[in-house]
């Protein structure tokens, strides 16, 4: 990976007369339960370039898989409901678009994989049928045409013997294998931006290393745009350009992979780096983050960080901090983000002796 | 037995063991037909698994989805009943007692499941789940008063005492796995089996759990069997390891020996394989990827079970299975003709 490819190109605009794939802006997302309104998505932005790899990073409740519904415009309305903002593909507005120009982009120009490859597919059709339904709906192709190109495909994403199991069913298939299968369809009319919603998660360590080697050598053939979701740090840092992080709705920081990772600008990236147990380190005690995420339909105001936060003040309590930059091409929605960056931020809080929650550090004398 | 490593670097020697488990053999039978069943085959789930648990040891099982390690969890639970081998608990026989002294073998060996959402009876209160076990074991009922340990039990795991009569719904993912935990202690174990217990948990709800999992060790001088997918996970909470393939143990050894210094091929691919959280690393690793799945476990390959996606497989592979024993310049026990030791997949040190 050279430095090039990995340049900062998260803040918008940044590249006048290059019109970025993708483009979300200020996209905000709700859903009426019978607890109240839940904000999903709080106001979302980012932009992806062709070839590039964005991480959407985030823990369950995050909206980082209602992200890719809606981009995709498969998220089920009622009980959601778009509040605001805009997905522009190449420049056009997919949110105000007819139904008939969306579904022609979805899955031709914008396609999606799932995480659960044996849901996703039809369980009483062969993969071969399914892979080849998608040329004859969107290429008005022939049945014979059709199934010609489904198994190049099966052979493109490495399934053996692809024309012998064109005629078989998913459920014949191992889960690495259905996997591939999703990708064959997904890639199938060449699309522009490719969503991964959380694709190896459900998958074994290394049957995942042989499915994100093959997504990342089709990016590459194909010039696609790829948004990858998940919740795991490690894949993360093997594939992706630039990063979001999300948390309760929102984006906490986004910056290129290497700031991430190497200098954290948001106090929850530098909480859920150190709380994960790394293979290279055999160390002692984690360093979890204390608390659990809050719900959705009752967020605090201010950050919605601010009860798990180390570094959490009155200020943080009351006032909702904007993303904005900190530094070149690094983006952070917190108002102490620069000495976070620099690590120079005071500790107000720590966690409580049972892990479980946070008390002032002036309560109690420090260990 | 040659599974024991050398005593200078096994902190655990000269702990009594209180779990010693000898060529455990499970395989369930495939059956054909509707009215009178033929037996045509047996999924080889466990295969002869051997391993020593020591007092205040965390033994690690690691390996991928159908290896065996859930129905290994399920036989040392005598949730299922093994075809052969031995189970002894503190020397005694723990598959042949019957009665009573099965039941007062069975209060020192508790277990944690993966799903906290399954796992809870959701039409129980908090209360009633963790005094459960007092109800089925009523010998063991606390001094203090059931309620009162039941409280003393939330408030170890971290959980608030006055929340003994809410529901398990109106708790989170993670607050349910610290109630699995609390009933878990209830009756005072020496042994604790976890399967997969942070795997359903959001990572920054993970290392809460792993670190009262960790606390509670050491408070109680419990000893843990840790059934996990994650090798990191594993690596951090383990003492000793074994990694299972198909129904055996490919290698067992030290937590160190094995993530340090890998002998089995499987065991290398599969350290090789897991992503770095650190894009600085990006290629720097020598990285295997094997080729095609698992073979299917009614029908295990000849000779060494692994040989079919290993790139060291010679003749002796197919023909003669390797034993799990320590030898050449490793120490750990690895189940591999071939093995030796193979430190670029190792994940480097910082």
């Amino acid at each position: 990976m050279t430095e090039s490819q990995t340049s900062t190109r998260i803040a918008p605009g940044t590249r006048p007369g290059d019109a970025p794939l993708l483009e979300v802006k200020d996209l905000h997302v709700e859903f009426r339960t019978k607890a109240g309104v839940a904000e999903a998505i709080n106001g979302l932005n980012f932009t992806l370039h062709a070839g590039e790899t964005l991480a959407i990073l985030g823990e369950s409740g995050s909206g980082k898989s209602v992200t890719a519904q809606t981009i995709m415009g498969i998220l089920d309305m009622p009980p959601g409901r778009i509040a605001g903002g805009e997905i522009r593909y190449r420049g056009d507005d997919l949110l105000t678009m007819s139904e008939e120009s969306r579904r022609r982009l979805r899955g031709g120009k914008i396609a999606m994989i799932f995480q659960d490859a044996l849901s996703a597919l039809n369980p009483v059709m062969p993969v071969g049928w399914q892979i080849a339904e998608m040329f004859r709906v969107h290429h008005g192709m022939k049945r014979k045409e059709a199934r010609v190109k489904a198994v190049e495909m099966m052979t493109r994403v490495g399934i053996p013997a692809a024309e012998e199991r064109a005629g078989d069913y998913p459920h014949q298939f191992s889960g690495g294998m259905r996997q591939r299968i999703m990708i064959a369809m997904a890639i199938a009319l060449d699309p522009d931006v490719l969503i991964a919603d959380e694709p190896t998660t459900a998958l074994d360590v290394t049957v995942q290393a042989q499915v994100m080697r093959l997504l990342k050598d089709l990016q590459k053939e194909f010039n696609m745009g790829l948004i990858l979701i998940t919740h795991d740090l490690g894949v993360v840092a093997d594939v992706a350009d630039k990063i979001a992080v999300m948390y309760s709705g929102r984006v906490m920081e986004a910056a290129d992979v290497y700031e991430i990772y190497g200098k954290p600008g948001h106090p929850y990236t530098q909480g859920l780096l150190s709380s994960i147990p790394r293979i290279d380190d055999e160390g002692g005690r984690l360093r979890a983050i204390p608390g659990l995420p809050p719900s959705l339909t009752d967020l605090p105001s201010g950050c919605p960080f601010s009860p798990r936060c180390e570094f959490a003040t009155d200020r943080c309590r009351t006032e909702r901090p904007e993303l904005r930059l900190i530094a070149e091409g690094h983006l952070s929605a917190c108002h102490y983000a620069e000495d976070v960056y620099a690590g120079t931020a005071t500790r107000t809080q720590r966690p409580s002796p049972t892990g479980a929650g946070m008390i002032p550090v002036s309560e109690e004398a420090p260990e | 037995m040659s599974l024991s490593v050398p005593a200078a670097a096994d902190p655990f020697a000269d702990k009594k063991s209180v779990l010693q488990v000898d060529g455990l053999v499970k395989h369930f039978p495939i059956t054909q037909g509707i009215v009178f069943q033929r037996k045509v085959g047996a999924v080889k789930a466990v295969d002869g698994v051997s391993f020593n648990l020591r007092e205040g040891e965390t033994l690690g099982i690691v390996g991928e989805s159908g290896c065996g390690k859930s129905t290994l969890a399920k036989l040392l639970m005598r949730l299922e009943e093994p075809d052969a081998g031995s189970v002894k608990f503190r020397g005694e026989d723990f598959l042949s007692v019957k009665g009573d002294e099965l039941r007062r073998l069975r209060r020192k060996i508790q277990i944690i499941f993966q799903d906290p959402y399954t796992s809870l009876n959701p039409r129980m209160s908090v209360g009633d789940i963790i005094a459960e076990p007092f109800k089925l074991h009523p010998e063991e009922k606390p001094k203090q008063g059931i309620r009162n340990r039941v409280k003393e039990l939330l408030d170890l795991v971290g959980l608030n005492p006055e929340h003994i009569n809410r529901y398990p719904h109106q708790f989170s993912g993670g607050q349910r796995q610290r109630i699995g935990i609390a009933r878990g202690l209830a009756l005072n174990p020496d042994v604790i089996i976890c399967d997969e217990p942070v795997s359903a948990l959001d990572v920054s709800v993970q290392a809460q759990v792993m670190n009262l999992l960790d606390d509670l060790q050491k408070q109680f001088g419990l000893s843990y069997i840790f059934i996990a997918h994650d090798l990191s996970v594993v690596r951090h909470i383990s003492d000793r390891v074994g990694v299972m393939y198909l129904g055996k143990l490919a290698e067992l050894g030290t937590q160190e020996e094995i993530y340090n210094a890998p002998a089995h091929p499987y065991t290398q691919a599969l350290l090789s394989a897991v992503p770095l959280p650190d894009p600085t690393l990006r290629g720097e690793r020598e990285q295997i990827v094997l080729q095609g799945d698992p073979p299917n476990p009614a029908n295990p390959p000849s000779g060494c079970r692994f040989r079919t996606r290993c790139w060291k497989a010679t003749e002796i592979c197919a023909t003669q299975e390797p034993e799990l024993i320590s030898r050449g310049r490793i120490t750990q026990a690895a189940a591999c003709h071939h093995a030796a030791p193979n430190e670029r997949v190792a994940p480097a040190h910082h």
